[in-house]
């Protein structure tokens, strides 16, 4: 050992001086030339032990004395590139690791965009095509033959990974398309896979490997946020070859195990996305979840709860990962179970944002797909204990949307959990998301994918017979016996048309004026009669407003307090449409009974939201007579010059006769006449509707408690103030409600439920369209600059979303009020 | 309106399923006439001038005028008042000389003279039934036809021999059988034999077949539990269907033995059928409901098409016109035209109505 070390210290010694200082070719050829013969493959070689000698002691020296030497003058010391060949056959078949590392810290080193640079980079290049960079991660992966210096190993993996960033910052705009991160990874990728056939024959030969290199430089490529590029190549090919061969899944399993716990979240969430379903998945992974307390945390909670950004199949395939194995089923319960608490927690319903609600719900049917019923029965009293104080949770609450997320699952899930008892059933209608929700909680088909492929064809022919089936009733059957050949013209399929109009009919009993139809609804047995004063009712008080308003009152009360006795079609609509009819007609005294019913006592929730209604759709019907489209304020251009335009009409009307006598024109488009101006008729009895409804929304009743349980309420009693300040545009009165609607908008802020709070932000929307600009500043400048902050805050932090928005309406609003009345400073 | 049917034909493979989930929107009628002032109680289309396009329409009203109507210009072109202002229950032109039967319920029946824009009665017979029942006639080429009338007892009907106004027979049913008064009438005689036939709808629900020459009945069946209000018959395929005052069509067929049987009953949505037509190329019939609608059907396999649904009273009458144009009358003083599954098979013979429309077909086959 001795001899051979001092042998090669005195070769490398010499030959480093004769490159340091020689300009002549010739020498310098042989100089390398001498040297090359240290490392492996090359002809004549040194012994053994002074290559190993070389490599390890000396062969870094040289390639950065090599580099170091770089230049074009240099290189031109000899003829067609021979130098250069040389040169870089140094870096392309020595040891790989110290190649690259001398690569990557001449890149480092370098102060800018040279000669050297460009050439080094090119070299770098071709070192990672020819792939040499499996040769440093299969250096790693060898038993060391001495104790291993870890901060070696540390810089390695920082270089490997860190490739793309470090090139990217020398060369700036020079870059090379093998270094772009999206080359660079996938490449990468395929590298690692060579390492581990290496490491795989290796094994096969009977020698010792460790593939924890590989497992952190995968790691630390998820970590950098490429796992798509990476685990893109890695996948596809490791389940393939994991598939026949033991060998291969246990290194496989490996690989994963022995990724860093702080690069697990990261390689966890791109494989669930990754990988096509729970079989490649558990084919990857094994039971890493039951091994690694980490993976558990991430595969059973992180991804489940705390992140709602993934796809359903990635749901599928995860929660389907953890139901193929039985080590793994218990905690696909414990997943249930938790889900269920989420799903159901009031407090997760009030701060977490629908979609993730959504993400939630599905997970839970996918869970509930994938369990057994023998699972289930094993817990069923607490998981029904969970659902039903979800359910109750989520139908109390005030969004449709909750709402909605918690009748999909609760009947779905409770036919699962406690297929015994009664079936839940709530009437909601079917759209795209709770066809999608039910379709997930269908129980899978055991099988993997190319027997789903398979078994797709042999559903298709079964739907499509069962239209035929529906049509067999239509009749053809039972004419084709009675048609008997007689005639079997093809054009006789006539095709029907819509006949769902054709209902019973009833007969005409309706009263034909308003006091006998109050009779009726009154006093009335004959239900066939009730029920057609109860349609006839809209029109006659149109009909004969006079005759109306003299018992408008009664008739809102009856129409109030009316209950559906039978079951009458549009009966809610009919009796809504007759209330809003008699407010239209008599505006003041109904609208003064109504609002004085809502905070009555005996009433329902029904009732009191029916109230609510009917005043908001009459002050509609108020504010534009006649239904014609509201007419446009802002549609006169000027309204400056009309005052003018209107003691003038004589001379106009001269002027116009003789332009149109002069005039020869083509076509005679038809004179257009704006909507008739009408004077807005909520402006007298807007008060009437507005205050006696803000009166008393803080003093509880027995059975009515508006801050309390009855939110659903508020909320739509604020949605209704808001409508109604809005369609008060323009009126008198509008300033003190504005006034009042702001502070009553203030001691509610803070609520809890998000459809409160919309309504107060649409409401803060509505009072700055509604009262004139400057009257907001002179009469309520305190309130609105109490608001800003307080939308600001909401703007930014509500976690509702639609919250979110209002409040970025109402700040635009407020922004634009501020630059109507404050004109921008002069250039 | 008359775009869409004229697709059908042509959708024929498309998917039932696709059908089933959008139906075409229900129809519209292609014109309304107004200006009856009274409920309409009869309609008749009428040939008009031979080859001058649209036929005419007559209808008859509550107030016993008859109004003829252009379907050219939509416009009534004459009115015919000869009841003395009692309803009109029953329109018939015959097939040579343009001469129009219309029965009111002055309990007479009025032969007029239409042609060349002429409108005056030439005869009328007196009636001696006070019921509601509509007359027939059986009209061939030949100068003499046949009618058949309610007759002076409540159950009987009386066959006359036109023009002379000779009472050929009177039918009265056996003493055991009390069907009531008859309550429409149809007179037909089949292809392979001279003999005329009636069949009759009697107010038990019974349609009864009688054979004129031998004054009995070859059969009775009861098709109905409330009063028959009309039928059609389709001699061709020796089916018929009927409607009453119930909730319910019946379809019946007539076998070689000159049986009648009931083939199947069809469920209505509501109760009352006033009339009931089947078009002259036998390819759907319509209903007139008491229910305001107008319902129409396959005849082959009686599946339910559309349901008309224009009128705001009760709808009395509905006739076909030999090119396939539907009318309906209704005691909302309207009558709605409708052109529903156009025919494509051009009616080469002429345009005489009802009757005779349905003689061309079978001559056809035959």
């Amino acid at each position: 050992m001795e001899p051979a070390r001092s042998t090669v210290l005195l070769a490398v010694r010499e030959a480093l001086h004769n490159l340091s200082t020689s300009e002549d070719g010739g020498h310098i050829l042989s100089t390398l030339g001498a040297l090359k013969r240290y490392l492996q493959g090359a002809e004549n070689p040194a012994l053994p032990g002074e290559q190993e000698e070389f490599a390890r002691m000396h062969f870094s020296a040289v390639l950065r004395c090599l580099v170091g030497r770089l230049s074009p003058g240099w290189l031109g010391l000899l003829p067609d590139g021979q130098l250069e060949d040389l040169w870089a056959s140094f870096f392309l078949e020595g040891p790989a690791d110290q190649a690259f590392l001398v690569l990557m810290e001449s890149i480092e080193g370098a102060a800018g965009p040279s000669f050297r640079l460009m050439k080094v980079a090119q070299l770098l290049a071709r070192f990672l095509s020819t792939g040499r960079m499996a040769a440093v991660m299969e250096g790693q992966c060898r038993p060391p033959a001495e104790p291993a210096f870890p901060l070696l190993q540390e810089t390695l993996l920082t270089k490997v990974v860190g490739l793309p960033d470090q090139l990217g910052n020398r060369l700036q705009r020079e870059n090379l398309e093998a270094f772009l991160p999206q080359n660079y990874f996938p490449l990468l990728g395929e590298e690692i896979m060579r390492a581990l056939q290496a490491v795989v024959d290796s094994l096969r030969g009977g020698w010792d490997c460790s593939v924890s290199f590989l497992s952190r430089v995968l790691g630390k490529a998820c970590v950098h946020g490429r796992q798509k590029e990476i685990l893109g190549v890695l996948v596809p090919r490791l389940t393939a070859l994991s598939e026949g061969s033991c060998l291969w899944q246990r290194v496989c399993w490996r690989l994963m195990e022995s990724v860093p716990d702080r690069a697990m979240e990261a390689l966890l969430t791109g494989l669930v996305e990754v990988a096509a379903g729970p079989e490649v998945l558990s084919r990857l992974l094994g039971n890493l979840v039951v091994k690694s307390r980490k993976a558990r945390f991430v595969m059973t909670r992180k991804i489940l709860f705390l992140q709602h950004r993934h796809s359903t199949p990635t749901l599928q395939s995860l929660l389907g990962y953890l139901a193929m194995d039985s080590q793994r089923r218990p905690l696909l319960v414990q997943v249930l179970r938790e889900l269920l608490e989420t799903w159901g927690s009031s407090s997760a319903m009030r701060h977490g944002p629908l979609p993730q609600q959504r993400y939630v719900s599905a997970a839970l049917l996918i869970c509930l797909a994938h369990l057994g019923d023998a699972e289930l029965r094993d817990s069923r009293d607490e998981l029904l204990a969970s659902l039903m104080v979800g359910v109750k949770n989520r139908l109390d609450s005030s969004l449709p949307a909750v709402r909605r997320l918690g009748m999909i699952v609760a009947e779905v899930a409770s036919a699962r959990i406690h297929p015994e008892g009664p079936r839940l059933r709530f009437q909601y209608e079917e759209d795209e998301l709770s066809r999608e929700l039910l379709a997930l909680a269908a129980p899978l088909p055991a099988a993997d994918s190319p027997a789903e492929v398979e078994a797709s064809p042999s559903v298709a022919p079964a739907a499509a017979e069962t239209p035929d089936g529906g049509s067999t009733d239509g009749g053809v059957p039972q004419a084709r016996p009675e048609g008997s050949g007689s005639d079997l013209d093809s054009d006789d399929e006539l095709v029907p048309y819509d006949m769902s109009g054709d209902q019973e009919l009833k007969s005409g009993k309706a009263p034909a004026y308003v006091r006998d139809c109050m009779e009726a609804l009154t006093s009335c047995e004959d239900w066939e009669r009730w029920e057609a004063a109860l349609r006839a009712l809209e029109g006659l008080i149109l009909r004969s407003p006079a005759a109306a308003r003299e018992v408008s009152v009664e008739l809102a009360k009856v129409l109030l307090h009316l209950e559906e006795k039978t079951s009458v079609v549009g009966f809610e609509g009919l009796r809504q449409r007759a209330l809003v009819a008699v407010v239209v007609t008599d505006p003041a005294p109904v609208a003064e009974y109504l609002t004085s019913q809502f905070y009555a006592v005996n009433f329902s929730l029904r009732q009191r939201m029916d109230i609510l209604d009917v005043l908001t759709l009459a002050a509609q019907e108020l504010s534009r007579p006649g239904r014609l489209p509201k007419a446009p304020q802002c549609s006169s251009p000027s309204p400056g010059s009309q005052p003018s335009s209107t003691p003038a009409p004589a001379w106009r009307a001269v002027v116009e006769k003789r332009i149109r006598n002069k005039t020869r024109r083509f076509s005679q488009g038809s004179a257009r006449r704006g909507p008739d101006a009408r004077p807005n008729e909520f402006n007298l009895v807007a008060g009437y509707f507005f205050f006696p409804l803000l009166r008393h929304f803080d003093r509880p009743l027995v059975t009515f408690d508006l801050l309390g349980e009855d939110q659903l309420v508020l909320g739509r009693l604020v949605h209704t103030l808001g409508a109604l300040m809005y369609l008060a545009v323009n009126t008198t009165a509008a300033v003190a409600m504005g006034k009042a609607f702001l502070e009553f908008v203030w001691t509610l802020r803070f609520h809890g439920d998000a459809y409160v709070r919309q309504g107060l932000l649409s409401a803060v929307s509505s009072v700055l369209l509604s009262v004139p600009a400057e009257r907001l500043l002179a009469d309520l400048p305190d309130e609105l600059l109490e608001a800003r902050p307080w939308l600001a805050d909401v703007a930014e932090q509500d976690p509702d979303e639609d919250c979110r928005l209002l409040a970025v309406r109402a700040l635009l609003l407020l922004e634009k009020l501020r630059h109507a009345l404050v004109p921008p400073a002069p250039p | 309106m008359e775009r869409l049917p004229m697709v059908s034909p042509v959708r024929v493979p498309a998917p039932p399923a696709s059908m089933a989930a959008n139906p075409l929107p229900p129809p519209d009628p292609q014109f309304v006439l107004r200006g009856t002032q009274s409920a309409v109680h009869a309609l008749h289309f009428f040939g008009g001038a031979q080859g001058q396009g649209r036929p005419l329409l007559l209808s008859g009203s509550l107030s016993g005028l008859v109004h003829i109507w252009s379907l050219q210009t939509r416009r009534a072109v004459a009115t015919l008042d000869g009841h003395g202002g009692q309803c009109v229950t029953w329109l018939r032109t015959l097939p040579q000389g343009h001469q129009l039967l219309s029965q009111g319920r002055d309990l007479k029946l009025r032969l007029w003279d239409l042609a060349e824009g002429r409108n005056a009665v030439v005869d009328s017979v007196a009636l001696e039934s006070m019921g509601f029942c509509r007359s027939s006639v059986l009209a061939g080429a030949q100068e003499r036809w046949m009618l058949a009338v309610p007759g002076r007892g409540s159950d009987e009907v009386q066959i006359l021999e036109m023009p002379s106004k000779t009472s050929v027979c009177t039918l009265k049913p056996e003493a055991d059988a009390k069907p009531g008064m008859p309550m429409c009438l149809e007179l037909w005689q089949a292809d392979s034999s001279p003999r005329p036939l009636l069949l009759a709808g009697y107010e038990d629900g019974s349609v009864a077949l009688w054979d004129v020459s031998e004054r009995k009945v070859c059969s009775r069946v009861a098709c109905h539990t409330e009063p028959v209000m009309g039928f059609d018959f389709d001699s061709q395929k020796a089916r018929g269907v009927s409607g009453s005052a119930e909730k319910a069509l019946a379809v019946w067929s007539l076998d070689e033995q000159q049986a009648l049987q009931v083939c199947r009953t069809h469920e209505l949505t509501n109760p009352g059928i006033a009339d009931v037509k089947i078009r002259p190329d036998r390819k759907i019939l319509a209903t007139a409901g008491w229910d305001h609608r107008v319902r129409v059907f396959h005849w082959r396999t009686m599946k339910p098409l559309a349901v008309l649904s224009f009128h705001s009273a009760t709808v009395h009458c509905v006739a076909f016109a030999a090119d396939g144009l539907l009318a309906a009358g209704s005691g909302d003083q309207r009558i709605s035209v409708w052109s529903l599954y156009p025919t494509h098979s051009d009616m080469s013979a002429p345009l005489l109505g009802h009757a005779e429309g349905r003689e061309v077909g079978a001559h056809a086959v035959a």
